[in-house]
Parts: structure tokens; C-alpha cells; sequence
């Protein structure tokens, strides 16, 4: 029974929850001294304490405790002078303690939130989403399931664990229910996780990569009939790996809830896993009978309470709110709304500041970052950031063509250069021999040429058909190799045929 | 040799009357010959004892400045890990690991140049007051054969009891070295909560666990309790400040005017005759010594035993779930097919003992939704008001005192079926243990229906360990001029002619 969205929007008002689970980028785990680097051999990375040998003891990072009050300030939450942690108890092989030690009922940030802008049919428009907490709490290892055809535990002939990532600090980050999204809500969840991203790149406190998952979000949906009060049953949407699978998982619940709802069904409260190929979830386990993780305070830990003094001084050294700096840039820069979100989703607005902070023009630097060096970087099927070329080599080609010793032509091949690993913008138009011809005797000798061996198409230009010239300007600049001027060849040939120069 | 203290001993190897490979030797010898009957150890290490002995033979020879200690065996609970030694925790779940790290202790043991002969009987994860919850079976009084050595540190106080080793190292959560110190008429001290770091303890409750010294004498129990304590940083919960001098206060000696309170709640009724009449023969000798006693009101320590019956197993409930058949230990169940999970719960239930899976349930039990604010979190109450009681005692007495145990050791199996009235045993250690504080017990002589020893209980504030050394010591003086020498020269020699 397929349902649109908008049948979907129009029948039913969706209710959001976001809990967003950050790794931090501390050099050491969160209760030992182990290394986090990412991709390293399987178990390489652990000590008696994150291998839960009998009689190890966890110790707080203290630079985890300094990040986590570092996001509750920027997501405008109140600081707990005093949280503890607590140990959540649930066996899984992954987990060597078979208790994850994490905050329950004393979080050390609580009550922020988080202001998105959507386009809406009425303009742009602000949403406020509501942080209910941000608390810290510890990753687990990684399991891998060996034969069998999904790569899941059922049908596999054996598992292998990996503790490296058991005990990578980790904060999560739950919003409170977010109602009056309307058929924005997978619009505004997009752009909530996005803002989070940004703002969390911005503090310097995780890598915030989605697709190695740093950065992970469990979306939950429930949908209301329009106009009643009363929730309906929630599912908690895990594996959304993109900011673009937040829109689509949300939107897919909305729709399957819909569908259920309309067949007279119920929803099942249950985890569902997200299918990035087919843009849907499969049920995952049933919540149903609420597990009982038999929570208490970790007795192994004393409690956090964070100077006064010191937080203040950790709200002062906050970084600019990304959407404060955006509305900054598009007003110094006076670039179009459109313009600024085509930045903002190639994520190139950091590097086109550094690149407007080193002297180049706000317009000249965005083209290059959003045009050539984005196609580049699509091509190789890497992020501009990864490419050779740096803020510095775009302002100095910026600066080049500014002074007449490069055309826009002959940039783009210096920038190929430099993304090619050839050295700085200078050395590469040393290495390539790149200049400018402005020798009007050597023009004019590929003028002369050129006119010889397409004599009608000189004749027309001749007879005032000014438009066929560029024929032969193409021509002229093949003839350079591009390293013309192609408004001194236009003089040169327009004058050497007879026609005025406008 | 090995019926001397260890301060003599210390002398001894200073001037070069013995070597510590010979003083090793003696007690190996004395092992091999009296732990068949007595049972005190898990695992005898020979080699790496002798090695280590040579090493400070070798050292002392050279010149090198070395710990009073330094050449001195000692016997270790088989709680703490000692890298490359077996270490059970009295379980079989944990049959046949060898930790690959040294527990802070034994770092700081082996530092100060101690000897460690082997690792002691328990009971299972230290949850019993008799060592006969041991996987592998019983340790022996060596006082009286057919009775237990107390618990759950039962074979570290029978090895010093039985002069297989001069000093040992237990651990206490509910009493558990100064009941089996009072049961095996010895030296036993829980330190302040935080003096000794528990890295590398494994831990039954985390809140209450705490290693701590054992001695045949006041002086050799401070001089080890000094080598333990200090800070670590791999602990949290581990102190950070100045460490009272506990060696100092056990040759001071000198109660003239302090003020000594006598727990009301810890006596009388409930109390072995035996027990209380060298309780109260000992009171009067500090107050012959110049102490002043006076009767103190602890209203809250009459629910002391259920608040740590709820507050050990919740901890404990969740302490032991890593061991689960996934990185070490034993592994039950692992055939074709089986699940993980299947694994783990085959491999639990073959591995934990009764009383471990019996406090594993009451936990989980307790901190579970709907009972957790019922169980857990009205111990927790108790627990504070325990901590006031103490507050109030000690704002009228320096030290307050009461029996270590209701009675002398009793017979194998006389309790194994009846947990209550093996938990009745803990009644006056275990409000030390909620309150975080330090005790002592040390022997008050032998009852005189049994001629067993009985124990003398000293506790006092957090961090002022070394009132309890300073009192312990003092009273120990009087009454070996007494006696004649200390109570354990009145123990039985076994089948042991050295």
C-alpha cells in the first residue's frame, strides 16, 4: 500500500529524538593511556584496563572531561558542578567488562540547544532543536563475523574481536523530543547533525568523519495523527552514515509508520538498522521488553566536578557559532544565498577564508575552490581538502592572473600542476615554461598564419562578420599553446583586418 | 630462624647472620612440610622466591642501600596479580591464567626487595568469612586442624600463623583479614580506604575492597602496611596527601590520656564468653596503661550486615561479568555452533562456586528497575548514616574498640549451610569497611573453653592509621609481659621440627 510523503505529511505530524554519538580525538582512551589511532592492527591498541583483565582500574582522561564541557558550552548547556559516572550493565562479547561505564542520571551537560535554518516554502526559516543532555561515556570493540552471506552474526561460522576501539571516548548528545518539524522533519534533522558537525570541527574536538564513524546518529520517528496530543510508538533508526541518509532514514520511517498507521497496524518499538543501497531499515532487536541495564554509580571513579573559574575560562575560548560565521561571511563576502549553500555542502568554506584571509578575492577564491579544484577532487574521488593545492597556492594564482602573468587559461594548468605534486603556482610556471605572450610580433606572426591557411574565414571577418573571428582567435591561440592573451590576439587580429576595435 | 619476627629477621640479614636465600630456604622447607595439613598456599613459587632472594643477597653484598624489608618472604592472597604467577582468586573460572602485569602492590613489594613465596588460599573472589568457599577446598587452622583459619584471607593468616611465612598480604571488604588475623591469633590491618591502591585487586566490591597487611607482631604489620601504602595514579580512588607514619606509631606506643570508646552495640549479647572476657581483660590493661575509656552509641550499626549483604553483591554483580570465557579463564561449552552467549552461560555456571553465584543474583536483584531505590539505594542510606555514627564516636574517643569476631574458629563445615549465620561472623568488621575508615585487630589471648586465640578490634578516622598502630602496639607490650612472650609462641608447632 505505497503512500507519498506528502499524503504521509498531510495525515500525520512527525516527532523527532536525535542522539548523536561523537568519538573525541584525545590521544588516549577514556580510562587508559592507550593509543586511538584509527586503522591499527586488531588488538595492538589495549592495556589490562581496556581488555578488562581481572583487577585493572579505569582512570578519567582529564582533556576528555575539557572537551565534553568544551560541546556542552557551545551547544549552550548548563555545566554540572558535580556529575558521576555510572556503569550500564549488559553482556556482549565486544565489551570486556560487560559494562559499559557511561553518565545516567547526573550527565554533566544538560538543558542547550542547537538553532538550524531550512529553506522552507515560506522563506528560511529557524528551527530550535532542544539538547537534553551530553554525556561521556566509553566506545566498545568491533566484532567481525567471519563467513556466512550478510557479514552479520546469524549464518556466520565464527567471530573475531578487535578492542582497539574499546574505550575510545566517546560523548553522546541527546536532543529532547523535537515536535512542529512538520514535512521539514528530515530537512531539520539534516541540518541539526550538520550544524553539530560543524560546531563540534570548529572546537577541534573529534574528526567528525560520519563515513569512519566518528561521528554516528541514531534518528528516532514516531508520527501523531495532525492535531492530537498523544505520542505514538517510536523506532530508533541506527547505521546512518551520511547526512544525506539522516534525510533519508527519516523520511523512509515517516513513510513506512505512515503505511502501518493507515493499515490500522502498530508501529513496533524496536532499533531498525538503516540500508544505505535501498535507502530503508530492517528491524533489528525488539525493545519491547525494556532492558534493564542496572544502572549505579561506578565505584571505581570519583565524581567530576569541574572548577567554576576554569569553565569560564574554556565559554571565553570558544570558537565563532558555524551559522553566526556563515551569516558573517555572507555579508563581507556578498555572495547570494544559493552561492553560500553550494559552499557550505562542498565544504569548502573553511578553505575559502584561509584563501580570502591570504589576499585573494572572496569571488575569485570561491570559483576555484568550487569550480576546477571541486571537479578535480570529484574526479579522484577525494575532498578538496586531501588535494595537494592549499589556500596559499590559490591565492598566489589569484594574484598571478590579477597581474596579467597568467591568463584563467593557463591557471587551471598551474593549479593541475600543483595538485600534481609539481611545487608552489611559481614553480610550476618555471617548470612548464607557462607565460603569457605578450611579444605582438610573435602574435602577429601566428596572425599572419593563420589568416593564410583560412583565407575565407579571414575574408569574412574582412567583410564585417565580426563574429568569425573567434575561429581564427582559437586558432591563433593553438597556434601559442594557449599561452596568449586572447584579448591582445582579438586587437591584433581585428586591427590586422581591416575592423575597428569597439 | 623462621619463628622470629620479621623486624628480627630484618637485623639479622643486616648483619649478615643469614642470607635471604637461606631465611627463603628455611620457610620453603617449612611450607613443604606443614602446608599438606594446613593448606595455606595455591601455588608455591620456588624459583622465582630463590631468584628473587638472590638478587638481594647479591644487592646487599654490592653495598646497595636496601629496604628494612628487602630479603623478607612474604605469603600473597591469590587476589592480587603478580605478572606471570598464576592468580585464581580461590575460582575455578579463573583456572590456569597468568596475568600479565604486577598489581600495584606487588610492584611496590618486590621494589622494597620482599620475597614472594607463593599465592594464599581464599575464599572464592574473597565472598566468604571461612576460606572454605575455595574452589579449591579449605585452608586449615593450623591452631586446631579441624576448625577454619577464618576468612575470606584464610590462607595468608594461616601461612603467618603456622610460620610458613613471616608476614602476608590479604585483603578486607567485610573483615576479611582481620577476622582470620583474630581467628589465627595474629596481626591484621584494613587500611583507610584509598591507602592502598586496588590496581590490580580484583575486585569483589569496589567500594569496600582494600589489601592490607597481616604480621605475627604490631611492628612487623606497620612495617609492611607502610611498604603498600601511598598514591597511584592508576587508581582513582587511591589518596592523594600525606601518609601517617604507621612504623613510628608502632614503637611509640603510648596511650597515656587518649580517650578509647567502646562500641555498645559491639558486645555482650551474641558474644562468646570467652571472647568477651579477654575483650574487657584488655580494656583494663590500657586503662592500666593510662587510657581512658568510655562507652560509645553507634545506633546505625545494627543494620551494618544488611546494608554491605545489598551493597557487596550489587557491586560484585557487576565486578565479576567480564569474566565471560571471551579473553581469558576458563572456556565451557565452546563447541560447533554454540553462541557466544551460550558460552558465557555455560562457562559461568560451571565456573562460579554457590556463594559467588548466590551474591551475583542478590546483586543483580538488588540494582535492578523497580527495586533498585528499595535495596541499593536504601544501603547507600545506611551506609551514610553509619559514616555519621563513626563521625559522632570519634568527635568523644581517639580509637574506638570492640571483639574482632563474635567467636573463636570454628569447625569445618559448622556454617557451610547456613550463610546467616556465617554472615553474623562480619557484625563488628564490617561498619569499617562502609565507613571507608581503618582497623586493627591483634591478639587478646585464648578463650578459656576453647584455648582458642580471640581478637582484639581497634578502628579508627580515615587517614589516622596510626592511632591504630600506636594503641595495637601498646596493648601487644602488656600483655606479652604478661604472657611471657606473644600468643603465637603458645601456638601448636605442627608436624614441623625446624
Amino acid at each position: 500500500m505505497a503512500i507519498s510523503y506528502d499524503e504521509v505529511v498531510a495525515k500525520y505530524d512527525p516527532v523527532l529524538g536525535l542522539e548523536v554519538h561523537v568519538e573525541l580525538n584525545t590521544e588516549s582512551k577514556m580510562f587508559c593511556s592507550c593509543s586511538t589511532v584509527f586503522g591499527g592492527e586488531p588488538n595492538t591498541q589495549t592495556c589490562p584496563v581496556c581488555l578488562a583483565l581481572p583487577g585493572a582500574l579505569p582512570v578519567v582522561n582529564a582533556r576528555a572531561i575539557e572537551s565534553t564541557i568544551k560541546i556542552g558550552l557551545a551547544l549552550n548547556c548548563q555545566i554540572a558542578p558535580y556529575s558521576r559516572f555510572a556503569r550500564k550493565n549488559y553482556f556482549y562479547p565486544d565489551m570486556p567488562k560487560n559494562f559499559q561505564i557511561s553518565q545516567y542520571d547526573e550527565p554533566i551537560c544538560f538543558d542547550g540547544y542547537v538553532d538550524v535554518e531550512i529553506d522552507t516554502d515560506e522563506g528560511l526559516k529557524e528551527f530550535r532543536i532542544e539538547v537534553e543532555r551530553v554525556h561521556m561515556e566509553e566506545d566498545t570493540g568491533k566484532s567481525l563475523h567471519v563467513g556466512g552471506a550478510t557479514g552479520r552474526i546469524h549464518g556466520a561460522d565464527y567471530s573475531l574481536l578487535d578492542y582497539n576501539r574499546a574505550g575510545i571516548p566517546l560523548v553522546e548528545i541527546v536532543t529532547k523530543i523535537v515536535p512542529g518539524t512538520g514535512k521539514y522533519a528530515p530537512e531539520v534533522a539534516r541540518a541539526y547533525v550538520a550544524e553539530l558537525r560543524d560546531i563540534l570541527r570548529g572546537l577541534g574536538v573529534s574528526d567528525v568523519k560520519m563515513e569512519q564513524g566518528s561521528l554516528r546518529c541514531d534518528a528516532n520517528v514516531s508520527l501523531k495523527p495532525m492535531g492530537s496530543d498523544v505520542l505514538g510508538t517510536r523506532s530508533e533508526t541506527k547505521n546512518v552514515n551520511s547526512l544525506r541518509s539522516v534525510e533519508r532514514a527519516i523520511r523512509g520511517e515517516m513513510i513506512r509508520h505512515a503505511e502501518l498507521l493507515d493499515a490500522g497496524a502498530k508501529v513496533k518499538q524496536e532499533t531498525r538498522h538503516f540500508q544505505e543501497d535501498t535507502g530503508l531499515t530492517r528491524s533489528g532487536r525488539s525493545k519491547e521488553q525494556a532492558e534493564d541495564y542496572r544502572y549505579f554509580p561506578e565505584p571505581d571513579l570519583v565524581p567530576v566536578a569541574p572548577d567554576a573559574a576554569w569553565i569560564e575560562e574554556l565559554r571565553k575560548a570558544l570558537p565563532e557559532r558555524p551559522s553566526l560565521r556563515r551569516k558573517r561571511l555572507k555579508q563581507e563576502w556578498n555572495v547570494p544565498d544559493k552561492e553560500m549553500a553550494a559552499m557550505v555542502n562542498a565544504d569548502v568554506l573553511d578553505i575559502v577564508e584561509a584563501t580570502v584571509v591570504l589576499g585573494a578575492d572572496p569571488t575569485k577564491a570561491r570559483s576555484w575552490w568550487l569550480g576546477e579544484i571541486s571537479r578535480i577532487a570529484n574526479d579522484k574521488e577525494v575532498s578538496v581538502t586531501e588535494l595537494a593545492i592549499t589556500p596559499a597556492d590559490v591565492a598566489e594564482i589569484v594574484a598571478l592572473v590579477n597581474k596579467g602573468e597568467l591568463t584563467d587559461k593557463l591557471a587551471r594548468q598551474v593549479v593541475e600542476g600543483v595538485v600534481a605534486g609539481e611545487g608552489t603556482p611559481a614553480e610550476v610556471v618555471a617548470k612548464r615554461g607557462i607565460k603569457v605572450v605578450n611579444d605582438d610580433g610573435a602574435l602577429m606572426a601566428a596572425i599572419e598564419k593563420v589568416c593564410s591557411e583560412q583565407p575565407d574565414t579571414a575574408q569574412k571577418v574582412r567583410d564585417g562578420h565580426i563574429p568569425a573571428a573567434g575561429a581564427l582567435i582559437g586558432a591563433v591561440m593553438k597556434e601559442t599553446k594557449g599561452q596568449a592573451d586572447a584579448a591582445r590576439v582579438r586587437e591584433l587580429l581585428l586591427g590586422h583586418l581591416g575592423q575597428p576595435v569597439n | 630462624m623462621i619463628n622470629q619476627t620479621a623486624a628480627a629477621m630484618s637485623e639479622a640479614l643486616v648483619k649478615g647472620e643469614v642470607t635471604s636465600t637461606q631465611l627463603t630456604q628455611a620457610h620453603l622447607d617449612r611450607i613443604s612440610d606443614v602446608d599438606t595439613s594446613v593448606k595455606a598456599f595455591l601455588h608455591v613459587d620456588a624459583e622465582g622466591a630463590l631468584a628473587q632472594a638472590a638478587r638481594v643477597d647479591a644487592d646487599r653484598s654490592s653495598g646497595k642501600k636496601l629496604h628494612p624489608l628487602a630479603g623478607i618472604p612474604l605469603a600473597l592472597k591469590d587476589v592480587l596479580t603478580q605478572d606471570g604467577i598464576p592468580t585464581t582468586a580461590g575460582s575455578k573460572i579463573l583456572q590456569g591464567w597468568k596475568p600479565q602485569y604486577d598489581s600495584t602492590v606487588v610492584s611496590k613489594i618486590k621494589e622494597a626487595g620482599i620475597v614472594i613465596l607463593g599465592k594464599t588460599n581464599m575464599d572464592e573472589f574473597a565472598m566468604g568469612s571461612s576460606t572454605e568457599n575455595s574452589a579449591y577446598g579449605p585452608t586449615f587452622n593450623p591452631w586446631d586442624l579441624s576448625r577454619t583459619p577464618g576468612g575470606s584471607s584464610g590462607g595468608s593468616a594461616a601461612a603467618v600463623s603456622a610460620f610458613e611465612a613471616p608476614l602476608a598480604i590479604g585483603s578486607d571488604t567485610g573483615g576479611s583479614i582481620r577476622q582470620p588475623a583474630a581467628l589465627t591469633g595474629i596481626v591484621g590491618v584494613r587500611p583507610t580506604y584509598g591507602a592502598v591502591s586496588r590496581y590490580g585487586l580484583i575486585a569483589y566490591s569496589s567500594s569496600l575492597d582494600q589489601a592490607g597487611p597481616f604480621g605475627r607482631t604490631v611492628l612487623d604489620t606497620a612495617l609492611l602496611h607502610d611498604v603498600m601504602a601511598g598514591h597511584d595514579p592508576k587508581d582513582a580512588t587511591s589518596i592523594n596527601g600525606k601518609f601517617p607514619d604507621v612504623v613510628s606509631a608502632a614503637q611509640k606506643r603510648d596511650v597515656k590520656g587518649l580517650k578509647i570508646g567502646v562500641i555498645k552495640q559491639l558486645q555482650g549479647e551474641g558474644y562468646q564468653k570467652g571472647v568477651q572476657a579477654r575483650f574487657d581483660e584488655s580494656l583494663q590493661v590500657l586503662a592500666s596503661l593510662g587510657a581512658e575509656i568510655i562507652e560509645v552509641d553507634c545506633p546505625s550499626f545494627e543494620y551494618a550486615l544488611a546494608a554491605y549483604y545489598l551493597i557487596a553483591p550489587s557491586e560484585c554483580s557487576s565486578n565479576l561479568a567480564r569474566f565471560d570465557a571471551m579473553r581469558y579463564g576458563l572456556r565451557v561449552g565452546d563447541s560447533d555452533g554454540a553462541s557466544a552467549e551460550a558460552v558465557m552461560s555455560a562457562t559461568r555456571n560451571a565456573g562460579f562456586g554457590h556463594e559467588v553465584k548466590r551474591r551475583i543474583i542478590l546483586g543483580a536483584y538488588a540494582l535492578s528497575s523497580g527495586y533498585y531505590d528499595a535495596y541499593y539505594g536504601s544501603a547507600q542510606k545506611i551506609r551514610t548514616l553509619i559514616i555519621q555514627d563513626y563521625a559522632k564516636a570519634f568527635a568523644q574517643a581517639d580509637v574506638l574498640v570492640s571483639p574482632t569476631a563474635p567467636t573463636t574458629a570454628f569447625k569445618i563445615g559448622e556454617k557451610s549451610n547456613d550463610p546467616i549465620a556465617m554472615y553474623l561472623g562480619d557484625v563488628a568488621t564490617i561498619p569499617v569497611n562502609l565507613a571507608g575508615i581503618c582497623g586493627m585487630s591483634l591478639p587478646a589471648g585464648l578463650a578459656d573453653e576453647d584455648g582458642l586465640p580471640v581478637g582484639f578490634q581497634i578502628m579508627a578516622p580515615a587517614m589516622c592509621d596510626d592511632r591504630l598502630y600506636n594503641v595495637g602496639g601498646a596493648l601487644e607490650a602488656a600483655l606479652a609481659s604478661q604472657w611471657g612472650g606473644h600468643l603465637i609462641s603458645k601456638a601448636p608447632a605442627l608436624g614441623g621440627s625446624k
